[in-house]
């Protein structure tokens, strides 16, 4: 088992001819992730690839190829508009990768997707979701994975995940999902959401929780674990040392008011009986040591 | 991006925000004239020299001062401009003050606080009134976070009416002010919305003696992910308020912050860069930047990163610390290798390469002739660069 992705995910991606696109589509289909459609207006009828139908917008694609997985490539002017037309195509996940998205638009593309219950928006400003060894829908690099694995990782950061992933691997431990809920302010799936399907999901046996300054999700997350979840979790947050007022790179990652900082983080997940690895190098061995107690 | 209080108080006329009638000055002849002119359209003698700079507490600093009459305001004004404005925002160095704003008196019967904001919890904009105007708000928060009242705007709607009753009543207003109050939020909301602003906040909101609200001051951040559709945005930005490498950075594309510290740091990935600084401290050294490459740089884009890095007189060492997913590690190399033959290498560099194309990369750098330091991982790297900064000072 897995979360979110699996072999069976059928995956279109919009944006797919945008130099971006075609060359992480044409990735992820060499993973063996079944890219089934492409969407750019005015180009539907062409092909990606010449295997890949292209249609003109969401809907028909969903229509002829049965698409339940949307991968964004959209530039960040038209990324939100390209969310709202997978959430009325009726797609179940819907995975942005674009980065530079104005926080106004999530705003309201926050409040359509908080008035349905079908779609799912992982994302944006995020590296994607991968099931490794079945379906990848991202820009994570495929071959640092291992399949078939115990521990779930989640995380605010793209190469950090990379980073607890490469370290796994290098240990002998795979991964059964790694999901990338992105760096920024307004977001689709959160922590909690994503913990509660790794404590769902028979296969995970662990997780990784990667966070960062800025906001309160870790707190949530955290609150969460202390409260229902039943697995071991390492976690370490980015941004200890980041002075207040500055933003780190992500639009999410910055201390305001005094809020959102490194230690109110690392106190709440400590609290929640999270294992927290001392640097970010240690994200992996720390997990390993927990998996050989248990 | 930050904004001054005349270009934020130019912005709220055109949403219709009520202020005091002002003009903006850069030398003493024209703080004079516009303190003339001022006075010529109020009757009234009173005026208000106000330094612009990016930064609150410009009062308590000495950076505002009320006086009476033209011949007054051009002394006050000789005072301000050019002087180092120290506030609790500025930091010890403070600011240059190179712009005025004139702006006509009022008589204030009440100072209140308005802000609004985005709340990350509930992925609204919240507005925040409170009726201890002109105070630090944070401080205000922590001791007596009940008199700070909240609405949340639902996107779908738009700030409703009785929202804007609710906080006027909460806040002690009466008669013509509760509705012009009601207006006043309105229209800051469209302003927040419509001009992709991070941070809107009246400090202080007053209401006058003949009972009419009215914002007393204008801060204004905005949303830089939006910048592609403010054309405007690019006259508003005042580069002397900015910090001069970090301005190159952004022309280049490069998310890069300044710090006190003397271990340039080079990393593709926030969250991966942070981790990077936190590191470096956790074995005892001191980062000097934070420096995010990004996923998809160019050989170019690396090579401007690193001569920033170089360039800095305070690095004593530099960590390139990459996990290539999309970026490359022969494009890192490539950089690297074009920047210190351009500039030299005076300090020591540690590098630490992963993900795609790894191999390549190192044969780069080990075929560069540079005298690069490898590092195996982040832990090992921080720890190599951290050492070889003690010695060489040592």
């Amino acid at each position: 088992m897995s979360i979110l992705v699996d072999k069976n995910t059928r995956v279109l991606f919009q944006g797919i001819t945008g130099s971006a696109g075609s060359f992480h589509a044409k990735q992820c289909m060499a993973y063996g992730t079944q890219v089934v459609a492409g969407v750019t207006p005015g180009k539907g009828g062409e092909k990606f690839e010449s295997s890949v139908p292209i249609f003109d917008t969401v809907a028909s694609a969903v229509r002829d190829t049965g698409a339940n997985a949307s991968c964004i490539f959209v530039p960040p002017p038209f990324a939100a508009d390209s969310i709202l037309e997978a959430i009325d195509a009726g797609v179940e996940l819907i995975i942005a990768i674009t980065e530079g998205i104005p926080v106004t638009d999530m705003i309201k593309v926050r409040r359509v997707l908080d008035s349905q219950t079908r779609s799912r928006l992982v994302g944006p400003n995020c590296p994607g979701v991968i099931t490794p060894g079945e379906c990848k829908i991202g820009i994570m690099p495929g071959h640092i994975h291992t399949p078939g694995g115990p521990i779930g990782v989640v995380s605010r950061s793209g190469t950090l995940t990379y980073e607890a992933v490469g370290q796994l691997t290098a240990l002998g431990i795979g991964q059964s999902s790694c999901v990338g809920i992105g760096g920024d302010p307004v977001n689709g799936t959160d922590f909690v959401d994503v913990l509660k399907m790794f404590n769902a999901d028979g296969k995970t046996e662990g997780v990784i929780m990667i966070g960062e300054i800025g906001g309160g999700a870790e707190e949530a997350g955290a609150a969460y674990i202390k409260e229902h979840f039943k697995k071991p979790v390492v976690g370490f947050i980015a941004g200890t040392t980041a002075p207040p007022g500055k933003r780190m790179g992500h639009a999410g990652a910055i201390i305001s008011g005094g809020k959102g900082t490194a230690s109110a983080k690392i106190a709440a997940m400590k609290d929640a009986g999270i294992h927290m690895a001392a640097t970010p190098s240690e994200m992996g061995s720390t997990m390993a040591a927990l998996l050989k107690k248990s | 991006m930050n904004i001054h209080e005349y270009q934020g108080k130019q912005i709220f006329q055109k949403y219709g925000v009520p202020t005091l009638a002002g003009i903006p000055a850069f030398t003493v002849d024209e703080a004079e004239a516009a303190a003339a002119k001022l006075i010529a359209d109020s009757g009234s003698e009173v005026v208000v020299v106000k330094a612009q700079i990016h930064a609150g507490g410009r009062g308590k600093g000495g950076g505002v001062k009320v006086v009476k009459g033209a011949a007054a305001a051009r002394e006050a004004a000789a005072k301000i401009l050019g002087m180092q404005l120290v506030t609790h925002q500025t930091g010890p160095e403070g600011k240059k003050v190179q712009r005025l704003f004139v702006e006509a008196g009022a008589a204030i019967a009440k100072e209140y606080y308005l802000a609004l904001v985005l709340d990350r919890d509930t992925r609204r904009v919240a507005v925040m009134a409170s009726t201890e105007g002109g105070m630090d708000i944070e401080e205000v928060a922590a001791h007596s976070p009940e008199k700070i009242l909240r609405e949340w705007i639902d996107p779908a709607v738009g700030f409703a009416g009785y929202q804007g009753r609710k906080l006027a009543f909460g806040l002690g207003l009466t008669g013509g002010a509760v509705g012009e109050f009601t207006k006043l939020a309105s229209a800051l909301y469209d302003l927040y919305m419509k001009e992709d602003c991070t941070l809107l906040e009246v400090n202080p909101l007053v209401l006058t003696k003949d009972n009419h609200v009215l914002a007393l001051d204008a801060k204004i951040n905005f949303d830089e992910n939006a910048e592609f559709r403010h054309k405007n945005w690019a006259d508003l930005r005042d580069l002397s308020e900015e910090e001069p490498t970090e301005t190159v950075a952004k022309e280049a594309n490069l998310s890069y912050v300044q710090l006190d510290g003397n271990i340039g740091c080079l990393v593709n990935g926030a969250g991966l860069a942070m981790s990077t600084m936190d590191i470096i401290k956790h074995y005892g050294g001191e980062p000097a930047n934070f420096l995010d490459v990004g996923g998809g740089a160019t050989k170019e884009a690396v090579t401007k990163a690193f001569t920033i890095i170089l360039t800095s007189s305070e690095v004593k060492g530099i960590f390139v610390n990459i996990f290539g997913g999309i970026m490359k590690c022969d494009t890192i190399a490539a950089g690297v290798i074009a920047a210190t033959k351009e500039l030299g290498l005076k300090v020591p560099l540690v590098v630490r390469l992963e993900g795609t194309n790894v191999e390549l990369g190192r044969k780069m750098l080990d075929e560069s002739g540079l005298a690069i330091t490898s590092a195996t991982t982040m832990a090992d790297g921080a720890q190599k660069i951290v050492a070889l900064v003690q010695q060489s000072k040592g």
